[in-house]
């Protein structure tokens, strides 16, 4: 566990991310808004280079050929198999939970500051009627020091 | 903090075998670059007219893919589409994988150009640059001949040059949608040479061949027309066992690539059983036509199965023990690749994954 | 009747059945006459249209018939008699309630107006000649899709008549029938409770497989299978069963042993490609085993893979009996449906499944005396 230096604000503009290897664990930061976030760059599903992947929007429909797109720039599509991620919370936007297949874990979540922002913005995509899946990338709490200017992840 | 939920990607140990990965892809990074290997009427026709297959678009594919050029994203070159810096290749595949050996399957789509003395030119300049730019830099790799399929005299004069001219060329390349059934006579003589040179026949996932991709017609999304490729795929293994291509020759390998593999079997089941009621149409074959797709065909292993109980893949492997051969494959750059240490949904057996990593392909390539 | 240590049954012949699965013929074109107009009737006459009879059965063929399914006068092709068919299925087989259909080629003229009058003809004939004379037979309604509007009316002409319990539509289509030109069928079918069935049949403007026209009259049959994947696919992508939700499927001598490969790669490919059919909100497998039934002959597995099979089917909820009278697809009667079952679960299959799918119970209450 450390807390480590991985940038300045202006290093990741908005909509921008930089890779930064920590503890050999290969984590993206990314900027939505003038907010950072984290999220280790190993796909669930077969382990690829998620931060590698494109950065988009969340596409919904509530019947065909009617398509809502939702979230710009806060989608993460894994660079292989294009399973998307929500990059705030890690959460996957596919598999929905409703059927149930034993052999699935299903993540448990601590909470922590960052865990109870990420909680309230899940409730947030839940209430727009999208199914989170049990798939998630792991994520980590980042700090800005105004001050500095430098942000800080902690693994 | 949140843990990592594990899905259908097992973390297998890295396997204790030589990987021979049976399909990768190597992409001619434009038209020009072929310029060279082809006579100048060729080289004009190329910057005038150019590449014309049975399609209305004058480039990119009918169906816009889920990635673009259907690569992942982290594999393209400073310049380049994925897959045509080899140097890249080496450091982001090759050697950290350790693959061994890798088959090279080049899709720059000859054999579905309507222009038929073109297509020849074209096949002749891929497969020079394949020698040159391949199999001439790196010991590791071989590679596919492309052929103009459509035109069996060419074909089969090209098939015969190319495999003359360098033994790393270890198979021929047919794209799956083809104007016709591959079991139908005219594409016989492909099959006779191959099987006199002892090369096998790969059919790889692709190509519009100029009939509409599904037997209905033509699907509106890529979801259906890339899950829908198996169709062809049922097809041609059905057109080449019940016209008696593998009973006519009976050393032919055909390698059916990027196909998937779960279907095999119910493809099996059901060619027996029909057959058996109506076999007085096929006089000629001796044994049952699940028989020659045990003996003569070899499927690659990607993209793997994942079934929603991963254990269903280990009854896919049972019902496949009397079947065709398996070969793993990464399909290296496109985006439904298959990692080697992860590709298998379950762990399975030690001796079923050497045979599947390379005991299976040494025999089919004779490497 | 068989049972083994194991309390598994095996199903044995005579066992009340619902046979979803019975091919009835027109003997031939003139027994349409009475059913299409004065100017219909010279046209075809006058035309030289001497038969619809399609050829995917050739009449010499093993597979179109069974031994003791030919019928006694070989001019007239199999399964034209109900006497035949009763003497020949319904009693030696029990079967409680027979899911009826007649192919007969209306779907493959290139006049509209034409297949409609055609199509309507032989729903009346069906209805006449079948239907109400023997209350255990549950009719098809044939249809023509070129443009569904005369489909639709068709469905509403018959849909208030209870012995026609499904759609009938032909798997080798013009085009996939998920496509949005066809929903106008599938909102009539949900709103009036009928099923939609496609069965093995068709063939106007596409080759028979993606990869062109094949030579054999085997490979043709073989790849029958093909065509029903690529329709399944086509009715989930492009969200059929978001937009109908009580819609029901049935897939017609198809085989049911590429269910669960096409489900597998369905679902993989989907994860991926989401975007691309964002209306589909959960697991395309989920939306299949909910909205599909499949009949179960031709078998297409040898017995011992069958558990497995089911098992990866996810049960054995979407298997309805059927023989596919008059085609000959086992040896004894006892080989439809080979595999011992629970008690339960071989309720299901034989009668159950279809009662609840075909909702017979309430629309075609099974007739005194069966």
């Amino acid at each position: 566990m450390g807390r480590y230096t991985v940038a300045t604000v202006d290093e990741i503009p908005p909509g921008g991310r930089k890779i930064v290897e920590l503890q050999g664990l290969s984590i993206g930061v990314f900027n939505i808004g003038g907010e950072f976030f984290a999220i280790r760059s190993a796909c669930p599903h077969k382990g690829g280079p998620l931060c590698l992947g494109v950065v988009t929007g969340f596409v919904r429909a509530d019947t065909p050929g009617r398509y809502e797109y939702l979230r710009c720039g806060e989608v993460i599509r894994c660079p292989w198999h294009g399973w998307e991620f929500d990059i705030k919370t890690g959460l996957s936007w596919i598999d929905p939970n409703r059927l149930r297949v034993k052999s699935y874990a299903v993540a448990v979540e601590e909470v922590t500051p960052a865990g109870q922002a990420a909680a309230s913005h899940a409730t947030e995509l839940r209430d727009a009627g999208l199914i989170e899946g049990p798939y998630r990338a792991e994520v980590y709490p980042v700090t800005v020091d105004k001050a500095t200017r430098l942000v800080t992840v902690e693994v | 903090m949140a843990r990592v939920a594990v899905g259908n990607g097992a973390r297998a140990s890295k396997p204790r075998v030589s990987i021979i990965d049976c399909d990768i892809h190597n992409a001619v990074p434009g038209l020009e670059v072929l310029l060279p290997y082809m006579p100048e009427r060729w080289q004009q026709h190329a910057r005038t007219i150019g590449m014309r297959g049975r399609t209305a678009l004058a480039r990119g594919y009918d169906y816009p893919k889920g990635a673009v050029d259907a690569c992942r994203v982290d594999a393209w070159p400073a310049n380049g589409p994925p897959g045509s810096d080899l140097a890249l290749m080496q450091r982001q595949h090759l050697d950290p994988l350790g693959i061994a050996i890798g088959i090279l399957n080049c899709l720059f789509k000859v054999g579905a150009q309507l222009n038929h003395a073109w297509e020849a030119a074209l096949a002749r300049a891929v497969n020079d640059w394949q020698v040159a730019e391949w199999l001439e830099k790196e010991p590791r790799l071989r590679a596919s001949i492309v052929i103009p399929y459509e035109h069996p005299e060419s074909a089969v004069q090209e098939l015969r040059r190319a495999a003359r001219l360098h033994p790393g060329f270890v198979q021929i390349l047919i794209l799956v949608r083809t104007r016709e059934p591959l079991g139908r006579p005219q594409y016989r003589p492909i099959f006779e040479a191959a099987s006199e040179l002892g090369l096998p026949v790969a059919l790889h996932f692709g190509a519009i061949g100029g009939n509409a991709v599904t037997p209905c017609g033509w699907p509106s999304f890529y979801l259906e027309e890339h899950t829908g490729m198996s169709l062809a795929f049922q097809a041609q293994l059905v057109s080449l066992v019940l016209e008696g291509v593998f009973e006519r020759f009976p050393q032919l390998k055909v390698v059916l690539v990027e196909g998937g593999f779960a279907w095999v079997p119910s493809v099996m089941w059901r060619m027996d059983q029909h057959w058996r009621r109506l076999r007085a149409e096929t006089p000629y074959l001796r044994r049952a036509p699940s028989e020659y797709v045990r003996t003569n065909v070899a499927l690659t292993t990607q993209p793997m199965e994942e079934p929603q109980k991963p254990g269903h893949v280990l009854d896919l492997l049972e019902m496949m023990a009397e079947g065709p051969k398996l070969m793993f494959a990464t399909d290296y750059p496109h985006w439904d690749f298959d990692a080697p240490d992860r590709a298998f949904p379950v762990q399975i057996p030690d001796d079923t994954r050497t045979q599947i990593y390379e005991r299976n392909a040494r025999g089919v390539y004779r490497l | 009747m068989g049972t083994p240590a194991s309390g598994k049954i095996r199903y044995q012949q005579g066992m009340p059945v619902v046979d979803t699965d019975v091919h009835v013929a027109v003997p031939s074109i003139a027994a349409l006459y009475p059913y299409l107009s004065d100017h219909w009737h010279d046209y075809l006459v006058e035309s030289g249209v001497r038969s619809l009879e399609v050829n995917t059965y050739p009449r010499g063929s093993d597979l179109s018939a069974r031994p003791d399914a030919r019928p006694d006068d070989p001019a007239l092709p199999p399964g034209s008699t109900l006497e035949q068919v009763q003497g020949q299925l319904l009693e030696p087989w029990n079967v409680q309630r027979a899911i009826v259909h007649c192919d007969y080629g209306v779907h493959l003229l290139h006049n509209e107006d034409l297949a409609v009058a055609m199509a309507r003809a032989l729903n009346d004939w069906l209805a006449d000649q079948w239907l109400s004379r023997d209350r255990r037979l549950c009719g098809s309604i044939t249809v023509c899709t070129d443009r569904p509007e005369p489909a639709v009316a068709e469905i509403e002409r018959l849909a208030g008549r209870p012995e026609f319990v499904q759609i009938a539509l032909p798997a080798r289509s013009q085009q996939p029938y998920g496509k949005r030109v066809y929903w106008p069928i599938y909102e009539a079918a949900e709103r009036h409770d009928l099923v939609v069935a496609i069965y093995a049949g068709g063939g106007i403007g596409n080759p028979i497989t993606a990869v062109g026209w094949p030579s054999l009259y085997l490979e043709d049959y073989v790849s029958f299978a093909q065509a029903f994947q690529a329709q399944l696919l086509s009715l989930v992508a492009e969200g059929v069963f978001v937009k109908y939700p009580r819609l029901k499927v049935v897939f017609i001598e198809s085989g049911f042993t590429w269910i669960p490969s096409t489900m597998w790669r369905l679902d993989k490919n989907w994860k991926g490609l989401r975007r691309e059919v964002p209306w589909i909100d959960r697991l395309p497998s989920e939306m299949i085993r909910e909205h599909l039934r499949v009949t179960i002959q031709p078998l297409n597995a040898p017995v011992q893979v069958l558990d497995r099979v089911i098992e990866h089917l996810g049960g054995d909820t979407m298997l309805l009996f059927s023989t596919d009278y008059p085609h000959w697809q086992f040896e004894e009667p006892a080989d439809a449906w080979p595999l011992a079952l629970d008690a339960a679960s071989l309720d299901r299959v034989l009668r159950e499944s279809a009662i609840v799918t075909y909702g017979l119970d309430r629309r075609r209450p099974r007739p005194e005396g069966v």
